[in-house]
């Protein structure tokens, strides 16, 4: 029974992948949720919710291989999609925010980008 | 270039056609094998062998890839701080890369270093103005971050 191990190993595998996933967004919301403003928050809720998602995709990827057999290819799309569209997102958001007046955190110590409105 | 790729997808009809099985299995193997004729006729096509390319667009996907996961732990390490006394700010950063197409892949991947979020492109196309979370631990290290980017991102349109 050789199969077994290589079972055990993917489900500890596929465990991980959904463990680490679900933190990274959970983390990633407590971020949005924490921190002061727009610029801030764009920042928790790109970087970790994205490799969140990605990382429940593949663990969902593995257990459908594993468990029923199914080469789920939409999983795969979607995190290339998800990977793609996140940045781009948070910064057609950021930029929107900035262009309406949103002011940077009171701590802010530098602002280049407001040289360029000369208006 | 295309024209490689196009012979390649021949030479997989072909080993479809000559091994009488029409599936995908089939057209992957055909496909391997079209690789390997294309990379031992290398020569005589005056172009530079199409794999290398594809090589340096894995390498930056790669790199991606781990920029992600290293930003999204700096992030975390941020929310689960006791007292938020991070530094914000804008700053300037002068780009080297001109097409559209250079400017959006390194602003995605600027998005996700630790740290920054690329927030707007100057009308001119020559600077990218970056949001970064703590603008004194930044500062030295993006630089380098830029040039590594900026020189997988030429790799692979230039």
């Amino acid at each position: 029974m050789s199969g077994t191990w290589i079972n055990l190993f993917l489900d500890i595998l596929i465990i991980f992948f959904l463990l680490s996933g679900t933190f990274f967004v959970l983390s990633g919301s407590i971020g949005v949720v924490r921190f002061k403003n727009v610029y801030l928050r764009l920042h928790a809720a790109t970087k970790s919710s994205t490799l969140g998602v990605a990382g429940l995709m593949l663990g969902a990827f593995l257990f459908m291989i594993n468990e029923h057999g199914i080469v789920s290819g939409k999983l795969l799309l979607g995190i290339i999609f998800v990977l793609i569209t996140a940045p781009v997102s948070a910064h057609m958001i950021g930029r929107a925010a900035y262009k309406s007046g949103v002011p940077l955190s009171p701590e802010a110590v530098r602002d280049d980008y407001s040289k360029t409105f000369k208006d | 270039m295309p024209f490689q790729i196009v012979l390649n997808i021949i030479i997989a009809i072909m080993w479809m056609f000559l091994s009488e099985t029409y599936t995908f299995t089939a057209f992957v193997v055909g496909y391997i094998l079209g690789i390997f004729l294309l990379f031992i006729m290398r020569r005589f096509i005056n172009r530079p062998f199409y794999i290398t390319k594809v090589w340096k667009v894995l390498l930056l996907l790669l790199l991606f890839i781990r920029e992600l996961i290293v930003s999204s732990i700096d992030i975390i390490k941020f929310v689960y701080k006791k007292d938020l006394d991070n530094r914000p700010g804008i700053f300037a950063l002068p780009l080297e890369v001109k097409s559209d197409w250079e400017i959006t892949i390194l602003a995605n991947l600027i998005s996700l270093t630790p740290g920054t979020l690329s927030l707007a492109v100057s009308d001119d196309h020559e600077t990218l103005y970056i949001h970064a979370m703590d603008i004194p631990d930044i500062e030295s290290s993006i630089t380098d971050i830029k040039e590594s980017f900026e020189k997988a991102i030429m790799e692979v349109t230039r």
